[in-house]
This record gives structure tokens, C-alpha cells and sequence, in this order.
């Protein structure tokens, strides 16, 4: 390993790094221009990011079918990098729209909070482009960093520090075992490099019963599932999402979870494809716990957030069905379910956004009653996003669900496909209550109403024609998801 | 027309596009939109009712096609939709209900008009849509799309316990239909894995596929189970009396004259045709459940109190009958058991009207509320009677050629002693019916409350006169209905049997052979597509 600098040195691209490249430059503009800016300004700040995201975007779109390499086969700017990398860059710029006015009513218009998401979302493009375990691994530290800070953002609020804190400790735990993980395969296979990895296993038959391969990828695994939250290693999910500042925790449930599972699939089949019957087996199992676990305990909840937060584990097991399917339908059906969880899970939020007031007491079934009346649009929108993710046509939900059940039943896993249909016919109940509150109670209090602000209503909007455009005419997603494997 | 189909099935959701930006505080002008909007839609579809080519061709006509969504290589889903003799009549009950439908919210709907008209019409779309798919995708898709206009029907303009009927009403349906999707997936994936099916999720090609028996049996199963629910069949039949109680006039008579055909329409198009074999093993189990279904329901009904109630239980001993009829698999049997679907549409639809009638003008469902109706209100006394006759299935009206015939085939085929047990159901209709009508219609008219009641307005009249026609149409001269829908039938059946005896034989030297012999036979009408 004493070599890996020189040799990546050796083989500089930068057009490989290009997107995260240009999100960085203008993240560290970004935190100059902070450092200039009167304190309590945060609007020009949030309207650079947004530059920032669709600039980034345009760079990444320009590498579709354009792949680049390099850094010692550490980085690969492939299509399935760039449909990641568009996954990150829409979870980012909804969550950006939604912010502004809601730290201004929070009382923190800090502008470095712009600057994390950049920052975390280059992390996560490198996750998604890293085809060495150390690439991964550094994308992952950028990317949790900048969570920790953000799901704690709210210093003067005990919730917020509790989220963060948890997250912390917690994460720190986790990325221990990766580490572990990494160093166990490292030892195995005398190497970090995913492909050669492959090459070893594959030429070596023993090593996949290797016990130090085995607990190899197993700790691995742990450090990966922790950051998808899926059960059992899911118990930092709830409070952290209900404490962090409700927009963080728009963008922790879409863009860094499908990071990891950008990462996590990489891992998987192009480093440790030789052990796919160990692989399968163990996430067939967490696969199966996380669906029930989310769906059962989100039943309990009568906190919207939290309840999302359930919802969003037992939408982490969904897509592990994909991944325990292993084949093209399965995996591109993760791509697939992953931008439509952007858009529906981010639309879900930005709506909570708009319906929280200081302190977000009203996040309740309660706070909720009669919301139809009062806002008929606003409450339209939810109900499709809340209607795409119990999975019902034509919603992109539906469509996601479709894809990645689709390849379990074409692998052969027609009992794991069967599991995940009834967990999805658990979830109607409690997306349904929140409809009820919505439409079916009359309100129990007055409540004070923000004004709709614009750019929260777009995030909206974007999400609202996200969901039904992949729901209804999935076909061109799905093209790209398909050419997006590697 | 070109494309008639899709105009139609679109129709409803073009409207809803111009409703949404009308001015919701003119709810006479959204009211008669949305009646327009029905209307014409019924306009579009009369052709099909008046084509001949039904008379003699079995196959798919009207059909469209196009390329919808690929998943890969592997999954092709498509819009592909037509009519055969099954779904025409079905198709026109749709659009010959809905009209009458929005006419009955005249008085009876004040609260949030757009909403509720709004969901009228994305259920128009969503039931002749599910009616029309030849594709079982797109079918499941409009299959889906039914709950959500419906669950909101129930939710906001139902009764006291809407919510609680409307939660379980939606929990029900979706819990039987998202086992079917795994089903429709395996069933696909075998098609292609056989190479068989090569049109998508073509139902036409999906018949052809000769499922193992084992295999068939759990398929069978998921689809019986999710069509089951939705007929309802006893046991699973629970949530109907709550959401025909709970759901507004329009609603129930929506649900009791279309929706709950979308599961017997399952088994006649899906469930039956495309497993055959399972259906034989399991024929006995659910001709007994159709007919536990029979008598229960009757029974139950009888014990009401309610008048919507008991009405919401007559339709589970008359769906019991639609069930037995199609399960003989004889061209009686079917033939009486699609006629039943359509009369149970139109005879139950019309008491829905009627309890929504007494209800408008006086909040109460109770049966010891009223009492000697019959003098105060003549033209509704009689209307009332004719439906009245026309559900116990009285002869010369509707009701008696469906169950006459769902028994007659019954009767000849092996469920000889279900039919005998279910008779006794239609003894059972007539003292739940004719009693009901006796204590809310006859004798002295004491309660006070009752005194100056009105008798039929216009419109009332109006929107009860064309199911009039048909109670009478159907009673005289059912060839017109049957005539249209016998070939259909005839090749169902005779492509079900063929299959049933085919997958038997190779079955005892243990292997199957894919491309099955017996299913293009000279003999065999040509299946229709395109």
C-alpha cells in the first residue's frame, strides 16, 4: 500500500474527478464568501449553491456516455457514477430550495450550511465513482462529516444537538467496522483495488471460505448498512431524523443513503462478486428484517417525521431486495428506485417544511387535521407523494417498486418479492392516517400558517412532475438505468 | 371513431383537467360539467353496444396498441386495450351508471362539490380503463387507480363511521391486489422464460402459456384471492357492508354496480382462463364459499335494521349467485352469471338510489322510522316495488333470467347440489326484500315525521326511468345482451375446457409440453388480436 500515492500520482485525470472538481471550487468560493457576508444573510448564499448544483449538473450530464478513468484505476466517472451523481445533485438542490426560509424561521440563516451540502455531496459523488475501497472510504468520511455538523446544525436546540451527537457516535462506530472490514479483504487479497479484487477471488475459489474474508465482508457490510440504516443497525435513524433541521433530514433519507448503496453495490459485485452466495444470504435476511422493521414500527408513530423516518428504513429494505436479486433488473431497478425516493421523499418533506412552524410542533397526525381544506394544492402534492410511496400506479413509487421486485421474482426470490409486497400493504396504514388527518378530520386548532414561499413551492413542483413523470413514462429512466451498470 | 376506446376511457380524465380550474363556489355549474362529461362519454361508448361483430367473432375488436414502457430487455409493458363480448356489456353498464350517478349528488352533496366531483370522473377513467386492458400491466394499473377516488369518496363525503370503512374499504383491496402483482410478474417471467408470450403482458398471449399444474395452483391463488375480495366473497366480504353504509348515494351505487364486478369480471377474464387446472381443484371450495356467500348474506340481510345495510348484504348472496353461475363453466351458467353482473348493477344501483331518496328527505336509514310510505308517496311506491321485484328476481323482470340461468347451469354441470342449496337463497331474497318493502311502504303512516313527505321530483324520476328500461329489457328480451356476449363465452369456455383436459393428460407421464397442441387446433376460433 506504500506505493498507492505514487501511483496515483501517476495517473491523473481530472476529468474523472470533474463534477466533484467543480462542486468543490465553488463550495470553497462559498465558504469565502461566507466569511465576507454580514452575519444573518444566508439568501445569496443558498442562491449560489443552487448555481452551483446546476452548473455541476450540466458537468456531470456531459460525461453520460463519456467515460473517464483514472488515479490508478481509483475513480471511474462511468454512467452509473453520473446517474448517482445526478441522484445527488436533484436530492441536493430540493433541499436547498427548501432551506432558505425555513433557518430563517428557525432563527439560524447561517450560510455554511450551504457549504456543508456542497461538500457532502461531493463526498457522495465519490462514493459513487470510487472503484478502490480507500476512494470509497474517503468519500464516505467527507460525506459523514458534513452530516454530523448539519444533523446538529441547530446548536441552541437539544433535539438537533442530540441528533447530531447520536449520528456521531455512532457513525464513528460504524465507519470502525469498515475500516476493519477494508483491512480484513486488504489481507485477504492483497488489494484494495475493486476490480483486481474480483480478479483474486475469482482466480482463488478458497478464498471466499476464508474466515477472515467472511468477517471481512461482514464488517463491511455493517459499516455500509449503518449509513442505508437498515435494521438491526438502524437505531440511530429515528432521532436523528426527527432532530435534525427538517430539510437535513430530507437529504440524509435520498442523497447520502443512495450514496451508500452507490458504494455498497460497487463493493459488492465488481470487488466481492465471487462471494455472492455469502452475500446474498446475509442480505436476503437483513433485507427481509429492515422491510418489517421500518413498516411495523412506523405504525406506532404519531409524529410525521419520525413516521417518515420508519418509512425511509423500510424503503432501504425495498432496495436491498435489489440487491440481493444481483442481476441487471435488480440493480438498475435500485438506480431507478433511488431517484424516484428523491423526488417523492424530498417532495414529502418540503411540504413538512411549509407545514412546520417554529419549533415544528405541529409535525403531528393532529397538526395535520383538516390540511386538505386549507391548503388543496399543497395537500394534493403530498397525497401524490405520500400515494408513490406506498407504491400505488401511476406514481414513480409504484414504477420503482415494480423494477426491483420484478428482478427478485427474475432471480428467483419470488418469497423475498412476496415478503415485500405485504410489508408494502402494511405501509398503506399508516401513509393512510396521515391522508386521514389530512382529509378526513376537521382541524383541531387554528394555526397559524406560513406564507407559501417560492422556492420551497418549486422544490415542490419539481418533485410533483419527478414522480408522476417517472410513474407514468418511465421508460426514459429506465433506459438510462439500465445503460447506468457497470 | 378512431382510437374509441382510449376517448372514452379518457374522456372522464380530460374533464377533470377542465373541472379543476372551474370556480369550486359554482357548484351547479360543476355538477351539470361533470353530468355533460358522463354523458358524452356514454355517447362515445354507445357504438360498441350497437356493433354486430360481437355477434359472431369472439376476439378482441377495437383494439389499440402501442409500445408503453421496456424495462431492459426483459419486461414490456403496453397499452393494449379492446373489447370482446365479456367486457362490452360491463363497459357499457360504466358509462350508462355514471350519469345517473352524478345526477343523484344534485340534493345529496354540498361539501366540497369539485372534490367529490373530481373523484366521479378519476373513477370513470380508472374502472373502463381496468374494463378495456387486454394488458394484465395496464390492467393492474387502472385496477390500483379504482381505490384512490373511491377511499376519498367514502373518507370525506361518507357517514359517521366513514373513516373506519374507508381505511378498511382501501387496507382490503390493496392487500389482495399487491399479491396478485407478485403473481402477474411470475406470470409474465414464465411466458418469457418459455418463450410463449413474446407481446408484453399480453393477456391474449398469457393464455396460451399452459402453467404446471403446482405452479398454477399458487397463482391461482393470489389472483383468486385478490378478485375474491373485491366480489366479495364470504369471508372476506367484511368491508362491504361498512363502505356501502358509510359511502355516500353516489358512491355505493357506484361500487355496488361496478366496482364489485371488477372481481367477478378478475375471474371470468384472468383468474379462470388462465389457470385452468387450479380452477378445476378448487372449484368445489369456492362454489361452496359462493353459495355459503348466498345464504349468509340473505340471512344477515334479513336481520337489518337499516335499509342501506341490508341492501349492502343482498349484494353478497347476489354476487354469491354471479360466482356460482360463472364456476359451472357451461355457456348457462357464464352466460347467467355476466347477466347477473349487469342486473345486480342495475336493480341494486337503483335501491342504493332509493334508500338515498328516503334518506335526502328524512337523515334516517332505519327501517322502524318509517311505515305506510306507499299513500304519501305513489310514484316512489312503485318504482320502489318494481326494484324490488326486479332483485328477488321476479319473473319478467331482470333479476329472474341472470339467477335463473347461474342456477340452471349449475345445476348441469358437477355443482348439481350447490345449485339446490342456493335456491333456497332466492326464497331468502324475497323475505328480506318483500318484508323490508312491507314495513317501510305499507301499513299506517304513525310517525308524524313521515306525514308531509314528498313524492319523486323530476330529476328523481328522471335518473330511475332508463334503469326502469332495462329491469324490463333485460326481463323480456335478454337476447340482446346475450346474443352479443355468447361467443366470447363459448370460446372461454371451450378454450378453459380444452385446457383443463389437455394439462391432465401429459400430466400422468409426468412432463409438459410447452408448446401445447391442443390450443390451435383447427377446431378452435382464431384468438383475437389485432
Amino acid at each position: 500500500m506504500e506505493n498507492l500515492v505514487q501511483i496515483a500520482m501517476q495517473n491523473v485525470n481530472f476529468d474523472a474527478i470533474l463534477p466533484s472538481l467543480v462542486l468543490c471550487s465553488f463550495g470553497m468560493v462559498l465558504l469565502l464568501m461566507n466569511a465576507f457576508m454580514p452575519r444573518g444573510k444566508s439568501t445569496p448564499a443558498a442562491w449560489f449553491s443552487l448555481v452551483a448544483i446546476v452548473v455541476t449538473g450540466f458537468v456531470s450530464l456531459a460525461a453520460w456516455n463519456k467515460p473517464e478513468f483514472g488515479f490508478a484505476g481509483g475513480v471511474a466517472l462511468d454512467n452509473y457514477a453520473t446517474f448517482f451523481n445526478i441522484i445527488f445533485l436533484v436530492a441536493a438542490g430540493l433541499t436547498i430550495l427548501m432551506s432558505d426560509d425555513y433557518l430563517k424561521r428557525e432563527g439560524y440563516p447561517v450560510g455554511e450550511f450551504y457549504t456543508l451540502i456542497l461538500f457532502a455531496t461531493a463526498g457522495s459523488m465519490w462514493m459513487a465513482s470510487g472503484t478502490n475501497l480507500m476512494m470509497i472510504f474517503l468519500g464516505l468520511e467527507v460525506l459523514s462529516v458534513a452530516l454530523y455538523v448539519l444533523a446538529g446544525f441547530f446548536r441552541g436546540q437539544t433535539k438537533s444537538n442530540e441528533a447530531g451527537l447520536k449520528y456521531f457516535l455512532l457513525g464513528c462506530f460504524s465507519t470502525g467496522f469498515l475500516l476493519y472490514g477494508i483491512a480484513l479483504l486488504y489481507g485477504v487479497t492483497g488489494t484494495i483495488d475493486l476490480a483486481r479484487m474480483g480478479e483474486f477471488i475469482s482466480a482463488n475459489p478458497g478464498a471466499i471460505t476464508n474466515p477472515m474474508a467472511v468477517a471481512g465482508l461482514m464488517l463491511l457490510s455493517t459499516g455500509f448498512l449503518f449509513k442505508i440504516a437498515a435494521a438491526p443497525f438502524h437505531m440511530w435513524t429515528p432521532d436523528t431524523y426527527q432532530g435534525a433541521p427538517t430539510p437535513i433530514t430530507a437529504f440524509m433519507s435520498a442523497g447520502p443513503k443512495a450514496a451508500a448503496f452507490a458504494g455498497f453495490i460497487r463493493i459488492l459485485i465488481l470487488g466481492l462478486g465471487g462471494m455472492k452466495a455469502e452475500w446474498t444470504s446475509l442480505l436476503w435476511i437483513i433485507a427481509v428484517l429492515t422491510m418489517v422493521v421500518g413498516n411495523v414500527i412506523a405504525i406506532y408513530q404519531t409524529d410525521i417525521k419520525r413516521t417518515l423516518a420508519y418509512s425511509s428504513i423500510a424503503h432501504a429494505g425495498y432496495a436491498l431486495v435489489g440487491i440481493v436479486a444481483a442481476n441487471e433488473i435488480g440493480v438498475s431497478g435500485i438506480l431507478f428506485y433511488m431517484l424516484a425516493y428523491t423526488f417523492m421523499n424530498l417532495g414529502a418533506f418540503a411540504v413538512l417544511v411549509l407545514v412546520g412552524k417554529k419549533g415544528e410542533e405541529n409535525l403531528t397526525l393532529d397538526g395535520f387535521a383538516g390540511f386538505g381544506y386549507k391548503r388543496p394544492w399543497l395537500a394534493i402534492a403530498m397525497v401524490i407523494f405520500l400515494f408513490s410511496l406506498m407504491g400505488i400506479p401511476p406514481t414513480a413509487g409504484f414504477a420503482g417498486k415494480f423494477y426491483i421486485f420484478a428482478g427478485a421474482v427474475k432471480a428467483g426470490y419470488i418469497w423475498l418479492a412476496v415478503i415485500g409486497v405485504l410489508n408494502s400493504a402494511v405501509s398503506l396504514y399508516y401513509y393512510l392516517r396521515i391522508m386521514v388527518a389530512m382529509y378526513f378530520k376537521a382541524p383541531t386548532e387554528e394555526f397559524e400558517w406560513i406564507k407559501m414561499s417560492a422556492p420551497v413551492v418549486a422544490s415542490i413542483v419539481i418533485a410533483v412532475v419527478g414522480v408522476l413523470y417517472m410513474g407514468i413514462l418511465p421508460g426514459g429512466v429506465i433506459a438510462m438505468a439500465k445503460n447506468a451498470l457497470f | 371513431m378512431q382510437n374509441l376506446l382510449s376517448w372514452m376511457t379518457f374522456f372522464p380524465l380530460v374533464g377533470l383537467a377542465i373541472l379543476l380550474f372551474m370556480p369550486g363556489a359554482k357548484e351547479n355549474a360543476l355538477k351539470v360539467w361533470t353530468l355533460v362529461v358522463t354523458i358524452i362519454t356514454f355517447m362515445i361508448s354507445l357504438p360498441l353496444a350497437f356493433d354486430d361483430v360481437f355477434k359472431t367473432s369472439a376476439a378482441m375488436h377495437y383494439t389499440e396498441f402501442s409500445k408503453w414502457i421496456s424495462i431492459g430487455d426483459f419486461f414490456q409493458m403496453n397499452y393494449n386495450v379492446g373489447v370482446d363480448g365479456i367486457s362490452l356489456w360491463l363497459v357499457m353498464l360504466t358509462t350508462f351508471i355514471m350519469p345517473i350517478a352524478v345526477l343523484s349528488t344534485w340534493q345529496a352533496v354540498d361539501k366540497n362539490v369539485k372534490g367529490f366531483m373530481a373523484m366521479l370522473l378519476l373513477l370513470e377513467t380508472a374502472m373502463l380503463g381496468a374494463f378495456v386492458s387486454i394488458d394484465l400491466f395496464l390492467f393492474y394499473i387502472f385496477w390500483e387507480l379504482m381505490l384512490i377516488p373511491m377511499y376519498f369518496l367514502i373518507g370525506i363525503w361518507g357517514g359517521k363511521n366513514r373513516i373506519y370503512a374507508a381505511v378498511k374499504f382501501f387496507l382490503y383491496t390493496a392487500v389482495g391486489s399487491l399479491l396478485m402483482l407478485v403473481a402477474i410478474i411470475y406470470v409474465y417471467y414464465y411466458g418469457v422464460k418459455t418463450g410463449i408470450a413474446t407481446d408484453g403482458f399480453s393477456i391474449v398471449e398469457f393464455y396460451k402459456l399452459g402453467i404446471p399444474g403446482n405452479l398454477q395452483t399458487w397463482l391461482f391463488l393470489a389472483f383468486a384471492f385478490s378478485f375474491a375480495i373485491k366480489v366479495p366473497m364470504f369471508p372476506l366480504h367484511t368491508w362491504l357492508p361498512d363502505a356501502h353504509t358509510e359511502a355516500p348515494t353516489a358512491g355505493s351505487v357506484i361500487l355496488a354496480a361496478v366496482l364489485l364486478k371488477m372481481g367477478t369480471y378478475g375471474y371470468v377474464r384472468f383468474a379462470i382462463p388462465l389457470f385452468p387446472e387450479a380452477m378445476q381443484t378448487f372449484t368445489p371450495l369456492l362454489a361452496t364459499l359462493a353459495v355459503i356467500g348466498i345464504i349468509y348474506g340473505a340471512l344477515v340481510a334479513m336481520m337489518q335494521d337499516d335499509v342501506k345495510k341490508l341492501v349492502a348484504y343482498s349484494s353478497v348472496s347476489h354476487l354469491g349467485f354471479v360466482m356460482l353461475g360463472v364456476f359451472a363453466m357451461n355457456l348457462q351458467g357464464m352466460a347467467g352469471g355476466m347477466l347477473q353482473m349487469i342486473n345486480h348493477g342495475i336493480s341494486t344501483g337503483a335501491l342504493f338510489l332509493i334508500v338515498g331518496f328516503l334518506y335526502e328527505r328524512r337523515h334516517t336509514r332505519e327501517i322502524n322510522e318509517f311505515g305506510g310510505l306507499a299513500k304519501k308517496m305513489p310514484i316512489f311506491a312503485t318504482i320502489f316495488m318494481i326494484m324490488t321485484f326486479s332483485s328477488i328476481g321476479l319473473p319478467g323482470t331482470n333479476g329472474f333470467v341472470g339467477e335463473f340461468l347461474a342456477i340452471l347451469g349449475a345445476f348441469e354441470s358437477e355443482l348439481r347440489w350447490y345449485a339446490v342449496v342456493a335456491t333456497t337463497g332466492v326464497i331468502f331474497a324475497a323475505v328480506y326484500m318483500l318484508w323490508m318493502y312491507q314495513r317501510v311502504m305499507f301499513g299506517e303512516c304513525n310517525n308524524p315525521k313521515n306525514a308531509d313527505l314528498k313524492d319523486l321530483s323530476a330529476r328523481e324520476i328522471t335518473l330511475m326511468v332508463p334503469l326502469l328500461v332495462f329491469v324490463f329489457w333485460i326481463g323480456v328480451y335478454p337476447n340482446t345482451f346475450f346474443d352479443k356476449m355468447n361467443p366470447a363465452l363459448e370460446n372461454l369456455i371451450k378454450q378453459v375446457k380444452s385446457q383443463q383436459v389437455a394439462i391432465v393428460m401429459p400430466a400422468s407421464t409426468g412432463e409438459y409440453t410447452l408448446g401445447n397442441p391442443r390450443l390451435t387446433h383447427p377446431g378452435m376460433p382464431p384468438q383475437g388480436h389485432q
